[in-house]
C-alpha cells in the first residue's frame, strides 16, 4: 500500500514507491515475490506471496499408498531430500511399529548427516555470493558434487533421491559407497577450512552481514522459528536431542548457538554445524565396523519387498510383493507425528491413518513455510540488498514453503 | 512432567471443558469446546509450570461422516524447555466453521491458520489477515475437503474393479 515519506515542511509531497522482487529474480534463488514499499532504498513494508509452485501434496498423499508418498517427500525441501525421505519412513514406522536394526539406524544418520552438509553448503556459499564472493561458492560446491556422488552409488540418483524404504534400505551400500563416503571425510575439511578462512573474518563480509537481519529469541520462539536459524538467536533447541531419532542419542555432539539471530550468525551456525556432522559421520562409520555388514533393512516383510529372486522362486515373497505393490498391506489406525531435523528446521510428519490403503490426511509441518511469515518484520527498515541476503541466510526454500 | 500430570492440572482448571484424553505414541492428545480453544491455550501458555509456549504445528482435518463436528483443527504445543509435545483438538460444524484465531498468541498461527482455511474453509474469527495462502484467490471452494476425489469420478476409461483402487 502506498504511503506518504515524513518529509520536512515546506517539501514536495512524496511517497513511496512499491517494487515487486521476484516471482523470478536471479538474487532470490527460488520462486518469491515480495512486494516492497520503499522509500528510496529503504524498505518500509514487505508483503510476501508465496503459492507459485505448489502441488498439492497433502491431497495427492490421500490418494497414495504408503511407498508412494516417499517421491513427494523428495520434493520439498530438494537441497536435503535423503532428510525428508527419511523422516516419512520414520513416521510410517512409528505408525506400524517398526524397530530397526542399528545398523539401518547409523546407515541413515550418515545419509542424513551428509545431506545436512550439502544443504548448509548451499545455503552459506550462496550467502557468499549474494555479497559477492563467488570464489567459496566454487569451492564447496565440488563437494557438494561428492556428497551426490554418494547418493547416486547408494541409490541410483542425485538431487530427489527416493533413498531407502519403509524398513531400511532398497540394497546395501557398496564398497565403493563407503570408500566415497571415506574419500570426502579426508578431503572435505581442507576445502571447508578455505571456505571459512575467505569468509569468517573477511572484514567486507562481516560489515554485510553483522547486525542485518536480526531476530531475537522471543520473536524467533513467536514465529516457530526452527533449525540453524531458531539457534542464531540463542535457543538450543535440535530435534536431533530434543526429540531423538534413528539412535542419534548414542552420538557426541554439540549444539552450537548464536547470540543475535542475525545473518552473520546463522551463517556460523550452520558452519559449526558442518563440522559436527563430519564429527557424527565420522563416528557412525566407527560404530558400523563392529556390526553385521549384511544387515540393511528391518525384519518386516508386510512393508519390505522381497528380494527378486525369491519372488520368482517363493510363494510367500510373491505374496508380499503382490501386496506391497498393490498398496493392499494392513497399516495401523492411529495418529503419530514424528520429527526429523532437516536442514532448515522441525520437519514434521502429522499422518492419520484410518486402517486403509492410504493415509487419512498427512500434514507436512514444512518449517520454511513456517519462518517465512517472520520476513516483513525482520526486513522491515533495512537497506534493499540486506534483504537478499536475508533472504539467503534464512535457507528458504521454495518447493518446501509450497508444498 | 508427565502426560499424566498435564492432564490433571487442565481438569482441574476446566473440568467438563476438556475431554477425550488419549495418548497415541506418547503425545497427549485431547479435545475441547470449539469457542474454549483460546482459554485452554492461553492458561497452557501462562501457567508457570507448563510453559507450552510454542505452537509447533496447526492444521485442519475434514470428517465427513461426524455430523454437526465435520471439521477439526489440531494444535499442537509444546515446552521447548522439557521437549514435551502435546495435542489439542477443536470441532467445528461445516456449516459454520467459527474457530476463535490463535494468531494473537502466536505468531506462527497467522500462515497456518490461513492454510488451513485456504484448504478446508475453516473461518478464524478474529484473524488479521484471512486470505488463501497457496491457491488463487478467484477458488470458490477448499480443495482439501473429502468430497473433492483426486481423479476425475466420471472417468471411464480406467477399469479398476480388480485393484480396487
Amino acid at each position: 500500500m502506498k504511503q506518504n515519506i515524513q518529509l520536512p515542511e515546506g517539501s514536495l509531497e512524496k511517497q513511496t514507491t512499491t517494487l515487486n522482487l521476484g516471482p523470478t529474480h536471479p538474487a532470490t534463488h527460488g520462486v518469491f515475490q515480495n512486494i516492497l514499499e520503499m522509500d528510496g532504498e529503504r524498505i518500509i513494508d514487505a508483503v510476501p506471496t508465496i503459492g507459485f509452485i505448489h502441488r498439492a501434496f497433502e491431497k495427492i498423499a490421500e490418494r497414495r499408498a504408503y511407498y508412494q508418498i516417499t517421491p513427494l517427500t523428495d520434493r520439498l525441501n530438494y537441497c536435503s531430500s535423503p532428510i525428508n525421505n527419511m523422516g516419512w519412513h520414520m513416521t510410517v514406522e512409528k505408525l506400524i511399529g517398526a524397530k530397526l536394526p542399528k545398523r539401518v539406524e547409523y546407515l541413515r544418520v550418515i545419509i542424513m548427516e551428509l545431506s545436512r552438509i550439502a544443504d548448509h553448503l548451499v545455503c552459506n556459499s550462496v550467502i557468499g555470493v549474494d555479497t559477492g564472493a563467488f570464489t567459496g561458492f566454487i569451492y564447496v560446491f565440488e563437494f557438494r558434487e561428492k556428497i551426490y556422488e554418494i547418493f547416486e552409488e547408494v541409490c541410483g540418483s542425485r538431487l530427489t533421491t527416493n533413498i531407502g524404504r519403509i524398513g531400511g534400505f532398497e540394497r546395501n551400500f557398496s564398497d565403493l559407497a563407503f570408500q566415497r563416503i571415506n574419500a570426502f571425510l579426508k578431503e572435505f575439511p581442507k576445502a571447508m577450512k578455505e571456505f571459512e578462512t575467505l569468509f569468517n573474518r573477511n572484514r567486507i563480509f562481516m560489515e554485510r552481514t553483522m547486525g542485518v537481519g536480526g531476530i531475537d529469541a522471543d520473536r524467533a520462539l513467536n514465529y516457530g522459528f526452527t533449525g540453524p536459524n531458531l539457534r542464531a538467536a540463542g535457543i538450543d533447541y535440535d530435534v536431533r536431542v530434543a526429540h531423538p531419532y534413528s539412535s542419534y542419542e548414542d552420538f557426541d555432539f554439540t549444539v552450537p548457538i548464536g547470540t543475535t539471530g542475525d545473518v552473520y550468525d546463522r551463517y556460523l551456525v550452520r558452519n559449526e554445524e558442518i563440522w559436527q556432522s563430519l564429527s557424527i559421520i565420522q563416528q557412525a562409520m566407527d560404530k558400523i565396523k563392529d556390526l553385521d555388514p549384511t544387515v540393511f533393512h528391518a525384519d518386516i516383510p508386510d512393508f519390505y519387498l522381497p528380494e527378486k529372486a525369491d519372488v520368482y522362486s517363493k510363494m510367500e515373497a510373491l505374496i508380499y510383493h503382490f501386496k506391497i505393490v498393490m498398496g493392499e498391506t494392513e497399516v495401523p489406525v492411529g495418529e503419530v507425528y514424528h520429527s526429523v531435523e532437516g536442514g532448515n528446521g522441525e520437519l514434521g510428519f502429522y499422518l492419520l491413518s484410518d486402517g486403509g490403503r492410504t493415509p487419512y490426511r498427512l500434514h507436512f509441518r514444512r518449517p520454511c513455510f513456517i519462518y517465512y511469515q517472520a520476513y516483513p518484520e525482520i526486513v522491515k527498515g533495512m537497506m534493499l540488498s540486506d534483504a537478499v541476503i536475508t533472504m539467503s541466510s534464512l535457507n528458504l526454500i521454495a518447493g518446501e514453503i509450497d508444498a | 512432567m508427565t502426560n499424566e500430570e498435564i492432564k490433571q492440572k487442565l481438569i482441574d482448571k476446566f473440568g467438563e471443558l476438556v475431554y477425550h484424553f488419549e495418548e497415541p505414541y506418547g503425545m497427549l492428545t485431547f479435545e475441547t469446546e470449539t469457542n474454549n480453544n483460546l482459554k485452554v491455550m492461553t492458561f497452557l501458555n501462562d501457567d508457570a509450570d507448563l510453559e507450552f509456549t510454542y505452537l509447533n504445528d496447526l492444521t485442519a482435518v475434514h470428517y465427513p461422516e461426524n455430523k454437526g463436528k465435520e471439521l477439526a483443527v489440531v494444535y499442537m504445543l509444546q515446552n521447548i524447555k522439557k521437549s514435551i509435545r502435546i495435542r489439542l483438538k477443536v470441532f467445528t460444524d461445516i456449516e459454520k466453521p467459527d474457530v476463535f484465531t490463535a494468531s494473537n498468541l502466536f505468531s506462527t498461527a497467522n500462515w497456518l491458520e490461513r492454510e488451513a482455511y485456504d484448504f478446508f474453509g475453516v473461518n478464524f474469527v478474529g484473524h488479521p489477515n484471512l486470505i488463501r495462502i497457496m491457491n488463487v484467490d478467484e477458488m470458490d471452494y477448499h480443495p482439501l475437503r473429502k468430497e473433492y476425489a483426486l481423479e476425475e469420478q466420471t472417468r471411464t476409461d480406467k477399469d479398476d474393479d480388480m485393484f480396487g483402487r
